[in-house]
């Protein structure tokens, strides 16, 4: 749930009269049927800038090599209620031709078997990387492919400030907390950015946590799914834990109640704030706003209480693309040849140059270009050597819906770290009951 | 009402001399004949009988869209073991009374104000209109951006002026507060339009009378055109608490019920479940919701009108 971009109210409004118009036209030019071999496929997206950028260059590529095929992008709002609009379209079989999705948790709340197109016996599904095909299969298929590279929950900071701090990067919360009270005591910046504006942003603390707890624990997905495994215990409750203790301590920006997001990319790329826990996906943020502070913003992963198990938790790509069952005939064909050049290193190439890219590719063949954010290259070497785990998400079914609100309101002292814990506790076994999960 | 309906059908009826009640099933002779009701019937029907029988069968099931799964009163226990419930049902109430009291009283002195012969008055009451006729999301986010607690002119005029405004929206002690201020200056114009409308049917001959009498202002306030004002006042704490009540467009588009959980109320808890997909939970949240306003607004109501046929 946490891989979202940017929800700025005020583009969104003029967004979503834009997804309105954009879906009536989609609608009526999907009804006059293919004639004379011409296919006109429809394509639902998130309203993102970088989403919508990204897969209309998709589309033109694509147009050009198959001059027959046709593909319009749709949007829809991200969030939640984009969430619904997924929910609702392909529950009533009104659902575009191809759609843009998260895999991971969020994909199996779609109930893939019954509502998506099984591609296990496509050729180009063995391109895809192991842990990838992991967060888009159930038991009895694979549903997607990816449009963009994986990415980590990590510590973004601010490298000048670092440097002129004589700050080393650190390998376990308490360096962490030493760090960010040498910043805080130095007043040159906000020791940590925190921006409840948009709520989702609140999670990291627990979310980018998840290798930490890992590494405690192999086994602590299955069991979580099995219902044996709880936040209120450790080692999964050090990432409340960590952010109760965030806050007690006075380290978080002034404003962070009502900053956003973007708020909080400007904040390290600046230097009014010294670290920011966000996903990578924060490059093409960056990127818009802020691109000459490229190299000024790094990345580290976020620290757990072991040093010696420092590592990233990573996320597959949270762009997906999927084929809904109710697409069919030349439709689907198309659809499918779709699906098989995004598994190219040619479309690679074309996320890259479309969005700034945010960490490694996993499609085999392909590799990311020279000029990557410091951001993703701080990432390479825990790739390198081996030092990443997969985050829950991809692991488990099981995502609780309402961890953003009781993240913020651990992160505001409006709850205690414990009963934030127990809370997101009844959250997750709701939902493992409405995913009609075993042993719940 | 029984006693008016009950004297019509003796009118009309045959048999005059049986009690009413044995004959309150029978419709009176209606001048239609049953198949020109069929059209109605139908719509009504479809799209209101089916969706409220159906309402009350799914919550009681655990329900994906795609398949239904009967699960008994789950729904309703779970529901109310919701941690945001409690403060969700503690901030409805704050909120649908606070925002129905601060009609009742500002839209009775703004009714008075604006029936009284002062210059302007046709534009002065439509000004006061005005926020009724926008968009509640609109006006949500516009206030939004107003109260931000730092760039936001509200606070900056403060600043201003030497004063530290709050947070408003992302103070947890007074977010709620702030959302039903909007609330208030949003809905207030409707209130006044009751009341105006309420003055005007006052005949001239009491305050001639009361006159004669040397009654003062406040005598002709207090004893004329406050208790003539009951029907008004009536309409206006019904309306504003169902609204109050139901209440989750301004919430929704100001706080998103945050910080954390401290400004949800039960409508938003309710469309918090629709989000994540919880169907069968959320229909049993919204069957909740309908007993909750129900159980409220029905006493309430017979109590003013009963008042009210009393004097």
């Amino acid at each position: 749930m946490v891989p979202r971009t940017t929800r700025r109210s005020i583009v969104a409004l003029g967004a979503g009269g834009l997804a309105l118009s954009l879906a009536l036209a989609g609608c009526s030019a999907g009804d006059s049927e293919s004639d004379g071999g011409a296919v006109e496929l429809s394509f639902l997206v998130d309203n993102g800038e970088s989403t919508v950028a990204t897969a209309e260059a998709l589309a033109d590529a694509f147009h050009e090599e198959n001059p027959d095929i046709t593909i319009t992008v749709e949007t829809r709002p991200q969030g939640a209620d984009g969430d619904n609009v997924v929910k609702t379209r392909l529950a009533t079989g009104e659902m575009a031709d191809l759609f843009q999705y998260n895999s991971g948790s969020l994909l199996q709340a779609l109930n893939p078997d019954q509502t998506l197109v099984n591609i296990a016996d496509e050729a180009y599904v063995d391109k895809l990387d192991e842990n990838f095909i992991k967060s888009v299969a159930t038991d009895d298929g694979v549903y997607g492919v990816p449009m963009g590279q994986s990415m980590a929950g990590a510590m973004l900071y601010n490298k000048d400030i670092y440097a002129d701090l004589g700050l080393e990067i650190p390998e376990s919360w308490d360096e962490f907390i030493a760090n960010s009270e040498a910043i805080k005591e130095a007043g040159v910046a906000a020791p940590i950015v925190q921006t409840y504006g948009d709520t989702w942003t609140s999670q990291l603390f627990v979310l980018g946590d998840f290798n930490n707890v890992l590494a405690e624990d192999p086994d602590w997905a299955e069991k979580y799914t099995n219902n044996q495994a709880k936040y209120v215990d450790q080692p999964a409750f050090a990432g409340f834990e960590h952010l109760q203790a965030a806050y007690d301590a006075g380290l978080f920006n002034e404003d962070f109640a009502s900053a956003t997001y973007a708020d909080g990319v400007s904040m390290v790329a600046t230097g009014e704030g010294a670290h920011y826990p966000m996903l990578t996906f924060a490059a093409s943020q960056l990127a818009t706003t802020n691109p000459e502070a490229a190299d000024t913003v790094g990345s580290f992963p976020i620290p757990g209480d072991d040093a010696s198990t420092f590592g990233l938790t990573v996320w597959m790509p949270t762009y997906t693309v999927f084929v809904p069952q109710s697409t069919e005939g030349a439709k689907l064909d198309a659809a499918k040849q779709f699906l098989e050049f995004l598994t190219t290193p040619e479309a690679c190439d074309i996320e890259s140059e479309a969005n700034a890219p945010q960490g490694p590719f996993v499609v085999e063949g392909c590799s990311l270009p020279d000029d990557v954010p410091a951001m993703v290259s701080d990432l390479q070497p825990y790739f390198d050597d081996g030092k990443t785990n997969l985050a829950l998400e991809f692991l488990s079914p099981i995502k609780g819906p309402a961890l953003e609100q009781i993240t913020v309101a651990v992160g505001s002292g409006i709850t205690s770290a414990a009963d934030g814990a127990s809370q997101y506790d009844e959250d997750v076994k709701k939902q493992a009951q409405q995913l009609g999960i075993e042993g719940w | 009402m029984t006693t008016v309906t009950a004297a019509g059908r003796t009118a009309t009826g045959s048999d005059a001399t049986s009690p009413p009640t044995t004959r309150k099933r029978k419709p009176m002779k209606s001048p239609y004949p049953s198949w020109f009701f069929i059209p109605a019937g139908v719509f009504y029907v479809v799209l209101f009988l089916i969706p409220t029988i159906a309402s009350f069968y799914f919550s009681l099931t655990r329900w994906t869209l795609f398949d239904v799964e009967f699960i008994g009163f789950d729904n309703f226990v779970r529901f109310f073991q919701e941690p945001q419930l409690v403060t969700g049902f503690v901030n409805t109430f704050i909120y649908a009374f606070l925002t129905s009291g601060a009609k009742v009283v500002l839209g009775l002195l703004f009714g008075v104000l604006l029936s009284s012969q002062i210059i302007g008055r046709g534009f002065l009451r439509a000004t006061i209109f005005f926020p009724v006729l926008v968009s509640t999301i609109g006006v949500g986010i516009l206030f939004k951006v107003l109260m931000d607690p730092f760039d936001g002119p509200i606070n900056q005029t403060l600043a201003v002026v030497g004063i530290q405004g709050p947070a408003w929206l992302t103070d947890p002690s007074i977010a709620l507060l702030s959302v039903a201020l909007v609330d208030i200056w949003k809905g207030v114009g409707l209130a006044t339009l009751i009341y105006i409308a309420g003055m005007v049917a006052i005949p001239q001959e009491y305050f001639e009378a009361a006159k004669v009498d040397g009654a003062g202002a406040w005598n002709n306030f207090r004893h004329i055109t406050l208790p003539l004002l009951r029907p008004a006042t009536v309409t206006v704490v019904l309306l504003s608490l169902i609204g109050g009540l139901r209440s989750f467009d301004l919430i929704w588009a100001m706080t998103g019920g945050g910080p954390g959980f401290t400004s949800d109320v039960l409508a938003s808890v309710i469309y918090k479940q629709y989000q994540a997909g919880f169907f069968g939970l959320s229909t049993a949240g919204n069957v909740v919701l309908f007993v909750v306003v129900a159980a409220i607004i029905f006493p309430l109501s017979w109590w003013l009108n009963r008042k009210e046929a009393d004097q």
